[in-house]
């Protein structure tokens, strides 16, 4: 988390323009790897993801196989030219990590039982990255799996929480993500209410923090909604 | 057996898809759709989909040129593209994609890269070329030029700011671009030349030739893919074929158009 | 009679709650919480008298017993032939339901009856937890030469058959093609006009949710 001199909030808006609880303009689109069994491209203001699910397929290597269930397999990666300097392409720590948390998020999800030896491979693409990339990630993912017919005990809604100055803000975009109080990323299933993937870095007290959980709770029903539409959309004419 | 119901098709000049053997599939091109990027670009080719971004970066020159910019081409297979790709560092398919692309860009010097010099010997632009497919159907390499190429002629440098670092929120103009090359892959199968494969159609051909030319109608670079044999005539014939349809896809480059369903010549494919 | 004026039929997406345990029994692509039942796909809603179930749009196919598939053959081993059945696992033909002969394994290559990329239609004999066992004894199993295979979503397989084999019929009158469509999503053509009969199949894998499909398919076909 950096400092910086620069107000956040003025008069009650954000940088770009936004009041404290509105979120980007999101985008969503289902179908757009004609190769993949499923797939979606998820926007939200200029963090954009796109997800491609292969599976359930076999997989390789042997050991990894588990005799009474399928497994998912999660991979989330930057496109070298997504972020303003040049990234080295391939996965870091921090790609590992968003991976892993992920992974964790939607295997609860998925009914993976009647796939015994086989996984559920899902491949994030960000070609775009302002803040709030891996919940961006974790919508696509949501709308590739439900593409791909894997059945599912719900979708997952990703949509990140946060503090500037003091205000609790929904949906944080890059410059947010790196000046806030806290930036707090949640991953929740819609119609349960259970959430399935939930990070913090910042300083808050249990209030704050348990205010901004219920924010996005609150605020994820508007991107369930989209995500809801866009899978309809797609068999509409 | 589908490779061998594509083989009987060509047989009688015929293809899956209805083209003919010279034509190619139906092109989109997107302009700067990565605001992130310095330049960027969206490219299908039928079911084909690349993306390419352009960064810019402060880099050293090349000791034999100390006062010129750099280029750089890279191509990550991602594994989102295509059931067959997989994670992991990039293997010789990409390597090499990314080495053809960076060629044809490089050899017709399609960069004014002595325009990029920041302090002499020292410092100079490194332009990032990297490409990505999202959707893998056949003529990655074609593609990826193609995408490579609009993304450079939208490409804007960023400025140096007082404390000598890269300004990305103040674009000085754009990267100074001299010729349009196009790269042109034909594939060769039985006594057939094929263009812009689909990726089944890929799996059948004996050997492709790649080919880049200039609007002035040079060569600038080749590479041959794959295990079979070409004849001298293939060659000349495969040449002719890169500048007739290189001169096609640099309209759209040119005219900025955004889709072209391709017209063709009849002279060298009939239906039976 | 009331005319339905809906252009494509109800869809369900995952997590959506379709009625209660206590009304409904709950069918294929659905699931029970509590006393509520569920959607596990994005799919069409099925709901008769006291039976709801959700037919997916996509998915990959799961073998059931005497499902009627099409494989192509992967690998020869010993005591029997490994197939690709279009789904996570492979099938297994064991030698004893491939061939009527008895065979020596010692003596004769199982190359002979089944060789690798030879096309079968066949039945899945079992599967249980991703060991699917198939068997050619069956009237309807032979091997197919010739022709060629395209893959369809497998839920989308009835609508290509239609109502006792009326769309099937229809595309192969209009194109002069033998065609076998297999529960597995592969469907295997020969013929005269095959890439008429890839069309018209690829129509109704793109628009097997909307009403009025036949009347398109028959449009294309003439």
């Amino acid at each position: 988390m950096m400092k910086t001199d620069e107000k956040m909030i003025v008069n009650g808006k954000r940088l770009d323009g936004r009041k404290p609880d509105e979120m980007r303009e999101i985008k969503m689109e289902v179908g757009v790897i004609p190769n993949a069994d499923g797939s979606a491209k998820v926007s939200f203001g200029k963090t954009t993801a796109i997800a491609a699910v292969y599976g359930p397929r076999k997989l390789f290597p042997r050991h990894k196989q588990k005799s009474d269930t399928g497994i998912i397999q999660y991979n989330y990666d930057m496109a070298t030219f997504s972020v303003d300097e040049r990234k080295r392409p391939g996965p870091g720590r921090r790609e590992t990590e968003i991976s892993k948390v992920s992974r964790l998020a939607l295997e609860p999800v998925l009914f993976l039982k009647d796939f015994p030896k086989t996984t559920v491979d899902v491949f994030i693409e960000i070609i775009e990255a302002d803040g709030s990339t891996r919940v961006t990630a974790i919508n696509a993912a949501s709308l590739a799996l439900a593409d791909a017919g894997v059945p599912m005990r719900d979708l997952i809604v990703g949509l990140s929480g946060g503090m500037v100055n003091g205000v609790p803000i929904i949906d944080l975009c890059g410059k947010e993500d790196n000046y806030c109080d806290a930036d707090v990323p949640i991953a929740f299933l819609p119609n349960k209410n259970e959430i399935t993937l939930l990070q913090m870095d910042g300083r808050l007290t249990p209030e704050e923090t348990k205010s901004i959980v219920r924010n996005v709770l609150h605020a994820g029903k508007e991107v369930y909604k989209k995500q809801v539409e866009a899978l309809k959309k797609k068999y509409s004419e | 057996m589908r490779s061998e119901y594509i083989l009987k098709l060509l047989e009688k000049n015929e293809r899956l898809d209805g083209r003919k053997l010279d034509e190619f599939r139906k092109i989109t091109i997107e302009k700067n759709p990565i605001k992130r990027a310095e330049g960027s670009a969206r490219v299908k080719i039928g079911k084909t989909d690349m993306i390419v971004g352009i960064k810019m970066e402060f880099g050293e020159p090349y000791p034999d040129t100390p006062n010129s910019g750099v280029l750089m081409t890279d191509a990550e297979f991602i594994p989102l593209a295509h059931p067959e790709f997989q994670t992991g560092k990039p293997g010789e398919d990409p390597t090499e994609a990314a080495r053809v692309i960076d060629r044809g860009i490089r050899e017709s010097e399609t960069i004014d890269v002595e325009k990029l010099c920041i302090e002499k010997g020292k410092k100079v632009w490194t332009v990032y070329v990297d490409v990505y497919p999202l959707n893998h159907d056949g003529n990655l390499i074609d593609a990826g030029s193609l995408g490579a190429i609009v993304a450079l002629k939208c490409t804007k440098i960023p400025s140096v700011d007082k404390d000598g670092n890269v300004d990305r929120e103040n674009l000085k103009g754009s990267l100074p671009i001299v010729h349009t090359p196009i790269t042109i892959t034909i594939g060769k199968v039985m006594d057939k030349m094929i263009v812009d494969p689909i990726f089944e159609e890929e799996e059948v051909l004996d050997c492709r030739l790649c080919v880049a030319t200039t609007e002035e109608g040079k060569v600038v670079s080749m590479q041959k893919i794959g295990v079979g044999v070409l004849t001298d005539d293939d060659v000349d014939e495969m040449i002719d074929i890169a500048i007739e349809k290189g001169k096609e896809l640099r309209k759209l480059v040119e005219d900025g158009k955004k889709t072209v369903k391709q017209k063709t010549k009849t002279n060298k494919s009939r239906k039976s | 009679m009331k005319k339905n004026d809906k252009k494509s039929r109800e869809i369900t997406v995952p997590g959506e709650l379709i009625g209660s345990s206590k009304t409904f029994k709950s069918g294929y692509g659905t699931y029970i919480e509590g006393d509520k039942i569920f959607s596990e796909f994005v799919g069409i809603l099925q709901k008769k008298d006291d039976y709801v179930s959700v037919i997916p749009l996509s998915g990959v196919y799961i073998p059931q017993r005497n499902d009627r598939i099409i494989g192509v053959i992967e690998e020869v081993q010993k005591f029997g032939w490994i197939v690709n059945v279009n789904s996570a696992w492979d099938g297994f033909l064991p030698t004893s339901e491939g061939i009527d002969d008895y065979v020596d394994v010692k003596k004769v290559k199982m190359e002979r009856y089944f060789d690798v990329g030879d096309i079968i239609y066949t039945q899945v004999n079992d599967h249980k937890k991703g060991d699917v066992q198939l068997t050619m004894r069956t009237p309807i199993a032979r091997k197919l030469r010739g022709g060629v295979i395209i893959k369809i979503t497998p839920s989308k397989v009835p609508r290509l058959i239609g109502k006792q084999g009326s769309m099937v019929t229809l595309i192969k009158e209009k194109t002069g093609t033998i065609i076998r469509v297999g529960q597995n999503g592969l469907v295997w053509i020969s013929g005269e006009n095959v890439d008429k009969a890839i069309k018209s199949i690829k129509m109704i894998e793109q628009k097997s949710h909307i009403f009025g499909l036949t009347e398109e398919i028959s449009k294309l076909l003439s």
